[in-house]
């Protein structure tokens, strides 16, 4: 059976994570590669590195720092932040990305989503989408949730699925960061409206988390960041507790 | 050991390269015929959609080499599924190597697959040392239903081949590069073939 996933995400500034980590046995905790090899030995699924660098040579660093965690783990990998062009996403996949995420550039161009899954497949092709709800709607927000758009999430999600886009990353922007649990309700409207996969992103606080928003959200992967950094939550003992809840993992 | 891997404009060939230099073996990226010919270990990559990579093969006279190769030959994802009669995916012509037709998922399921599957009724020297039940990463919207060929089966709507065997010629639908250790030793046992 296809299991469900479980997907660490690691922010990156140029070329290094800047989340907080807590890893007694890291030897540099900035180091994205070593990072990722650990959570990869741990069991994670697959991982996210999201740049949030904004200068001139983000895109160079970006590239090698996907060569080098491409030659160093054997699990799929998505990588998002900035990408804008056809160009940009060919040079990723190139140095060994899996997937892109793309997420405000989708926004203001989407025939991106079109060109990207005609060239590459759908398969490597995630697009992002950060909602919050507003007067009982969920209206999907750029900037990382600061800039309103004129777009329903459902709407949206419905038309990146049309255009080609092989998973959708929702993140709500509302459980984002309050470890209070994900929009379940939200994530469960969105599976039964499209036929791709949903990753759920924000609000991971606890094991019981995840375990909802499988059953609950329906999700077919949960994402998160800072539950995992901290080791607030190991996920040898997520999958478990998974696998108890009689949730197909890979343990 | 001379290792090809054929580069004609589709799929995520890094990603094998560095999995071979892992296991400890360098590979060559070629799309020159004599080359492919003089290889010891052919790998046959793919990703994408499948007209568009039987036209690029077809661009470059692969289409005709490939079925005629007569060394260790692994087509890996849409690479197993060009090897196979036709595909439904672009109503495609494929290389007629695997005996079967390559279908699409219903959508009484999500297409793509995405993710971590399990692999049983393993039948192959690729699965030397193998257990039963392993999970390997898939990522794909078609299938080669089971036919005569099958050497490895994982259940998705229906019970469908995630490898295929046929002399020479090896195919698995998952992806042994990005299969975690598992997925490597495969990797390892074709190269040791």
């Amino acid at each position: 059976m296809l299991t469900k996933r479980i997907i660490p995400c690691l922010d990156i500034k140029n070329g290094r994570t800047v989340k907080g980590v807590n890893f007694v046995d890291l030897r540099d905790a900035g180091d994205p590669v070593e990072l990722a090899k650990i959570y990869s030995d741990e069991g994670a699924d697959e991982l996210v590195f999201l740049d949030i660098s904004a200068t001139e040579e983000r895109r160079k660093t970006l590239v090698d720092l996907v060569r080098k965690v491409a030659s160093t783990i054997n699990i799929p990998f998505t990588v998002g932040g900035g990408i804008s062009t056809v160009e940009d996403v060919e040079v990723l996949l190139q140095n060994g990305a899996d997937k892109v995420s793309i997420n405000s550039s989708a926004v203001k161009n989407p025939q991106l989503i079109n060109d990207l899954a005609q060239k590459f497949g759908s398969q490597c092709v995630v697009v992002a989408i950060d909602a919050k709800q507003i007067d009982g709607q969920w209206i999907v927000h750029l900037v990382g949730g600061k800039v309103p758009t004129e777009l329903n999430l459902f709407d949206w999600a419905k038309e990146v699925e049309e255009r080609g886009a092989g998973e959708i990353l929702f993140t709500s922007m509302d459980n984002d960061g309050t470890k209070n649990g994900f929009a379940n309700e939200a994530l469960a409207k969105l599976s039964q409206l499209v036929n791709i996969p949903i990753i759920a992103s924000g609000g991971a606080g606890t094991i019981q988390h995840f375990v909802n928003t499988f059953i609950d959200g329906k999700a077919d992967a949960a994402l998160a960041a800072s539950v995992f950094h901290f080791k607030e939550i190991e996920i040898k003992a997520l999958k478990k507790e998974l696998k108890n809840n009689n949730i197909e993992v890979r343990i | 050991m001379k290792i090809v891997i054929i580069n004609y404009g589709a799929g995520n060939i890094q990603s094998i390269m560095f999995a071979i230099e892992r296991l400890g073996f360098k590979a060559i990226l070629s799309n020159d015929p004599e080359e492919i010919k003089s290889a010891d270990k052919v790998i046959f990559p793919g990703v994408g959609e499948a007209s568009y990579a039987m036209r690029m093969l077809k661009q470059s006279g692969l289409d005709v080499l490939i079925p005629t190769l007569k060394q260790p030959v692994f087509g890996i994802c849409l690479g197993m599924q060009l090897m196979c009669n036709k595909s439904e995916e672009g109503n495609t012509e494929g290389l007629g190597i695997f005996d079967v037709d390559v279908i699409k998922f219903s959508s009484k399921v999500k297409v793509p697959q995405m993710g971590w599957n399990t692999i049983y009724n393993l039948k192959s020297d690729l699965f030397k040392g193998i257990s039963e039940n392993e999970y390997m990463y898939l990522v794909h919207s078609f299938y080669a239903p089971i036919c005569k060929e099958t050497i490895a089966t994982t259940d998705y709507e229906v019970a469908y081949s995630s490898a295929l065997e046929n002399n020479n010629f090896y195919g698995t639908q998952f992806h042994p590069e990005k299969s975690g250790d598992i997925g490597e030793q495969i990797l390892g046992n074709f190269l040791k073939l």
